[in-house]
This record gives structure tokens, sequence and C-alpha cells, in this order.
């Protein structure tokens, strides 16, 4: 069932119901109203009140922007559904939009695929398609088609969204982890850990209470404000699951270069070293959902630097490490605050906090 | 950060290491062996290699990391137990987050989530002994594991829940004592060790006393030592005088958390809760002379072995597995002959690659000795 089939000068359906029930995903009315009210009315745009089963893109439009298109999906599952910091909208919209950025496309538009399991408040839905809106309009996209199903009670975790984006590249644009060569800079745009901590905390299985909040944001502008002033960028990737541990040994790995980076230059938050301190866990290795690691030519690393924090999601940016020789290709090692060196290697399994 | 930041200060580090390395330089010992000093807790090992505390060190000191880590030791037929409470319908199992990656003969408390046991992560046990509170219809069991260390905080809620009259909680005990496991060690005909460094976090709840004997009996000197990584530098250096000086004490480095006396009411709550089992198996160096506590019959509703019938099944550890030869320093890690190959921190064999605190695991981890066994400096010296 395609949300846009609706054109938006008909008069929208309204929901009545308290919660979602298998009659919202029936086909009938009772969907109809759930879409209109809660997902149209909250992504409301021109393509969407224009189109028909799907969205129509004009393709000299796009060209306008670059030479390729990016094409990329992801799916968004997470408990909580609101944490400090954000919610599943405000997630699935940035780590989309993220994936197209660090590629060095311009995002454009999205697709939104939302299961919702019965019993779920409207309320909840309407103030995740609420945030899913608002996240779009920061990042510059817009979200032009999209599906909805019910499931039932027990057949999901209450609301799981997929989001598909489209983006397209600008001509010159060239980034990939195997461009990484001997001397590079290795940078990242701020505070590292603080989403993985967030959720942690807010799970509440640790009866901990942290401040932290998630940095989940869209950093299509931080990207293209590094491109305009490192154009000769290696590659950018956003360290989310796994980590920056996890990317940096993905660029070692495509590169086959060492990298090593230095634990003091590393930004954390005092209070994500302070969660880690008290879990056993390895910030290195917790998630982040509005950072980037880049690999930059030594001569643009500064500029680069001076580029981010100029930006407001890039206050913190630094310098972290550099590719090195003399080790292993492959090789991640971190220089510790104490004078020793480690090596920084992919998670086993995930991070359990330790006994004692 | 305020009382962590100070005692990973590198300045100081490196004024540590240059003594350590002047002691070494005027010390009158075997040259043809290196130095081998045991740290006997897990929580030691994972700083050493977390700081890249053993790459700073001389080659002549070799560290070998002792059998501290009791997530590490548990046998698969305990695990095997865990799962069986676990699977019955009306049981919540809690546990500490590391313990449930420990695999079984049959699986793990992971993979038994998985499957759809209600198994769940707490940080204490007073959270496990809330959950039984908010879940009168429910069975809820908490895995006690651990040494001294965490012995009285599940002391402590068994008489908090005595207290409450809570009926549905009770605890699977696996706590481990510390000294019969150092005893073993020492009885070994292939011990070559020159010195411990004691389990800091054991010391604040048993003081320093019952380490007399090591030094008395068997000669060895040892240093109960802080986990932070300076505590561990100025630890290996009052080791070295006492060697140089050759004297054999026990000494406390860690007197900022554990006092000489230990803490009387943690030992209290323990003596009145637990008491001695005439012995207690452990992956990697087999049965071992009271080296574990049950519950005593006066709390035995508490008591989870009691309360449901356990397979209590022993399972034979891999005859592949070099653990107990790793443990008492007869051979390094990788020196071992499944080390990196059948076992892995992904299908661990052996007790020691299973926590991030097993020494096996800790240099697959962070030593990188799985891209090439025959590179011998795991420590990315």
């Amino acid at each position: 069932m395609n949300m846009i089939s609706f054109p938006s000068r008909r008069p929208r359906g309204k929901v009545h119901a308290p919660t979602v029930t298998l009659a919202h995903g029936g086909g009938g009315k009772a969907m109809k109203d759930l879409i209109d009210d809660v997902f149209v009315e909250a992504f409301d745009n021109p393509l969407l009140a224009l189109l028909d089963d799907s969205a129509q893109i004009d393709l000299l439009g796009l060209a306008q922007y670059g030479d390729r298109l990016a094409f990329t999906t992801d799916s968004f599952v997470i408990d909580p559904l609101v944490f400090p910091g954000g919610d599943i909208g405000r997630l699935a919209v940035c780590g989309t939009v993220n994936d197209l950025a660090v590629g060095g496309a311009l995002p454009l538009y999205l697709s939104c695929a939302v299961i919702v399991e019965e019993g779920v408040s409207i309320d909840l839905l309407r103030q995740i398609a609420k945030s899913m809106a608002t996240t779009a309009q920061e990042a510059g996209v817009k979200i032009v088609t999209g599906d909805t199903k019910v499931v039932n009670k027990g057949a999901c975790d209450r609301i799981f969204i997929t989001t598909t984006g489209i983006g397209v590249v600008a001509a010159g644009v060239e980034l990939g982890a195997h461009r990484a060569r001997l001397g590079d800079a290795v940078l990242v745009n701020g505070l590292l850990g603080d989403h993985g901590a967030a959720i942690l905390g807010a799970r509440g299985d640790m009866a901990l209470q942290s401040p932290i909040e998630s940095d989940c944001a869209p950093l299509q502008d931080l990207v293209a404000s590094l491109l305009d002033a490192a154009p000769n960028t290696r590659f950018i990737r956003d360290p989310t699951r796994g980590g920056i541990a996890t990317v940096l040994n993905e660029i070692a790995e495509a590169a086959q270069v060492a990298i090593e980076i230095d634990e003091t230059a590393t930004p954390l938050r005092d209070e994500v070293r302070g969660f880690c301190e008290i879990l056993g866990l390895d910030p290195l290795y917790l998630a982040n959902e509005g950072k980037i690691v880049a690999v930059t030519p030594p001569d643009e690393a500064e500029q680069a630097v001076d580029a981010m924090r100029a930006h407001p999601l890039g206050r913190q940016a630094a310098i972290i490490g550099n590719v090195v020789a003399g080790e292993p290709a492959g090789r991640v090692t971190m220089r510790t605050i104490f004078g020793g060196r480690r090596i920084v290697d992919m998670l086993v399994g995930e991070q359990l906090p330790r006994i004692c | 950060m305020k009382f962590v930041d100070e005692f990973r200060d590198r300045a100081k580090a490196e004024i540590l290491v240059k003594e350590i390395e002047r002691l070494l330089a005027r010390m009158k010992r075997d040259e043809t062996r290196p130095l081998q000093i045991m740290e006997v807790c897990g929580g030691h090992t994972h700083s050493i290699f977390r700081y890249g505390v053993e790459g700073m060190l001389p080659k002549s000191i070799e560290l070998v990391h002792g059998p501290g880590c009791p997530v590490c030791v548990l046998p698969m037929g305990r695990v095997d137990d865990c799962v069986a409470i676990a699977e019955r319908p009306e049981v919540i199992f809690t546990t500490f987050g590391d313990a449930m990656r420990v695999p079984g003969s049959r699986k793990s408390l992971l993979q038994a989530k998985a499957d759809g046991c209600d198994v769940r992560m707490v940080y204490s046990p007073m959270d496990a002994l809330a959950l039984a509170r908010q879940n009168p219809t429910r069975e809820v069991v908490f895995f006690g594991i651990g040494f001294e260390t965490t012995m009285p905080s599940t002391a402590l809620t068994v008489l908090q829940a005595e207290r409450e009259r809570v009926e549905n909680f009770s605890i699977f005990c696996n706590h481990i004592t510390i000294v019969p496991t150092i005893k073993a060690i020492l009885d070994s005909p292939d011990l070559r060790l020159d010195g411990f460094l004691g389990p800091g976090h054991v010391s604040m709840v048993i003081g320093d006393a019952p380490y007399e004997f090591i030094a008395r009996y068997y000669k060895r000197p040892m240093v109960i030592a802080g986990f932070e990584p300076l505590d561990i530098l100025q630890s290996i250096w009052m080791l070295l005088r006492q060697i140089d000086e050759g004297r054999c004490e026990i000494e406390n480095q860690y007197v900022r958390v554990a006092p000489r006396a230990g803490n009387a009411v943690a030992l209290k709550a323990v003596a009145q809760v637990y008491e001695l089992r005439e012995f207690f198996e452990w992956r990697g160096l087999g049965s071992i002379d009271h080296s574990g506590v049950k519950v005593r019959e006066a709390y035995a509703h508490f008591d989870a072995e009691r309360k449901f019938a356990v397979p209590n099944a022993r399972i034979a550890d891999p005859k592949s597995c070099q653990c107990g030869e790793v443990l008492k320093g007869v051979i390094k890690p990788w020196e071992c002959k499944v080390f990196g190959r059948a076992c892995t921190p992904e299908t661990p064999l052996g007790a020691l690659m299973v926590s991030s605190e097993g020494a096996c695991a800790a240099y697959y981890q962070y030593g990188g000795v799985k891209r090439g066994r025959g590179e011998e400096e795991a420590s990315a010296a």
C-alpha cells in the first residue's frame, strides 16, 4: 500500500482509535485513515502530492547535481524507541542520509517503510512520523514514497522502519577506503560513543542514570564543508555499530595499510568515559549516529579540521591518527594514554559488561 | 576524570619503567630466562593489555596471566546447569554480562536466550532481587559467580531476601576462592614463577593475611596490586625490589582500597551464608579441594541448586586445550596447539579464550597474534 497514491487535495482520513490494530493493516478505510492522518500529514510535500503508485523523479533535475546516482537502504530496530537525543524516526532518516553523505552524495529523496506491531499507540506513531519529517527537513531530503504493514502482537518489536535513499554524487568526487596512503591523516568530527552509551543507559538494564544524549544528526552539510576544504579526501565513513575501531579496521584492510591512533587525541565526553569505566566497555566500539571518520592527505588535514570545527556538528573535530609504516598491513594500533601501545582489533560478538 | 587520570599518568609511568630497568640491571639473577611474574587477577590482565603495559616493560620480565578470571574458569558442566535452570518456563535467569558468552557442552546462556529462555543481564544481584519483587509469579535466579570480590554482594542479597521474605528468589552459587587455587599452582611440579601480583579487589574483602603462606612456605614474594596501569607498574617495581633484596613478603600496593585486615562486614556476611565445598571443578585446572563455596543449609530456600534439580554433570575440557599450562606460565598463549585455529573468541575451546580477561582472548584481541603465530611480540611493543 503506497501512501503517495492519495493526492493531498483529497479530504484526508482521520484515525480515531487510540492504538494500532490489525484493521489498520487490512487495506480498507482504517488503513487509508492511518496513512493519511499519520504519515501523509507529517511528510506532506509537492512530489508526494503529485505522484501516484511510485514517486517519479525528473532525471534532468537530478543531473544538475552530478553524474552518478547513489542508492542505499537501511533498516532500523531500536530499544527504546524514544531515547535521549532522538527516536527511531530521527535515526531512520539520519542513518540513510549519512550513508549517502559519506559516499560524497547529496541526499535527495527517501522512502519510508514501516512495520507496526498491533497495540502501538497512534500518538507514538504520530510522534515518530513527525520526528522523521523534521529530520528530513534538516537533512534537505523529501520522503516521497512509503509503505505500512501491521503485524500480530509479538511478530515485531513495536515499530521497525526501513528507509531507502537516493542522492547524487558530484562529478569528480571519488571516495574509497582503498585510496588511503602512507602518511594520510585520520580525522573525526567530534566526541565518540555518545549514541551507544545513550542507548545502553536509556535501556535501564544497568540501573545507571546518565545524562548522555545520542549524537544522532544528519551530516550532509558537514561532509560538504569537509569536501570543500579538503577536495582530495580519500575516504569517509560513519562509524555506527562497531564504533570507530571497526571502521578503522575496515580502512586498514581495504587499503592494505596500518593505522595508528593516539588515545589522548581521541575526543571522548567525560560522561562516556565514566560510563565505560563503570561497565567495563571500550568506547572505541560504541556506536555513533552523528559522526564521521575521514582520511585525508596530510597537507589537507588541518584545513579539513578547521572546516569541520566551523560547523555546528564538528566543533570537537580532531586528527586522531595516521596511516603509518612499520606495522603489518591491515593492522590498527593505538598509542595509549599511558604511553603503551596496543592493537585495536575488530569486535568479536557484542560488548558485554564485565563482572568486576 | 578525577581519581582515574592520575593513575594513568604517562610521565610517572616513564619514571617507573626507568626504575624497573635500573633494578633489573643491578639484580643478581639467572640471565638465561626471564623473570616470570604472575598477575593472578583477570582485571590486571585486562588493564595490562588495555594500556599496553607489557610492551613498556623490559624483555627480561615476562608476565604470566593467571587464573583469576571467574568467567574463564567456569567449567562446562556448570554452564549446562545454568542453561537447564534457565530453560524452566517459570524462571527468569539473571547474570552478569560477560558470563553469557561462556560455552557449555550444549549452548551458552546467550544461545539459550536466543532459543527463548528468559535470560537477563544485570549489574548487581540486588537488581535480580528487585526483579523477583516485581515478578512474584516467576522464579528469579541469580547466577552467583566470582571470587571473594563478588561473594559479599550475593551473600548480602540473600540476607536481604531473607529479611524481606522474598520466596521467588534464589542464587545459583558458583563462587570460588582464590587461595587454594594459588596453592594448587604453587604445588605444580613445572612451576617457574618468581612472584605474584595479588588480586587487589579480593584483598579489599579478605585482606593480606590469607596470602602469608605464599611467602612463608613457598618462598615467593607477592604484591597486592591495584588495577590502574600505574598501580601495576608500581607493584612490579615493588616485587623486583623484594627479589633484589632477597625478601619474600606479602606487600600491599593497593592500600587506598584494600585494608590489611579486609572488610569485616563483608567477611561476616560471607561466613553467614556460605560454607566451603569439598572441591570445585575449574576449567583448565581440574578439581581443586576447598576452592568453591556453597549456600549453607540455613539458607537452602535461596539455593537454586537445591530448589531445582540440576544435571550436575562433569564435562571434561577438550583434550587439545593447554589452558592449564598457559595458566601456570609453562607456555605462552600462542604456543598452544589450538590458539587462533580451533580456539578463537568466537568459538572458544578453552577457558582462557572465553572472556576479555582471559589471557588467550586478551592476546588474540589486543595482541594480534592471529595474524601470524610465529610473530613473537604479541604486545605490539
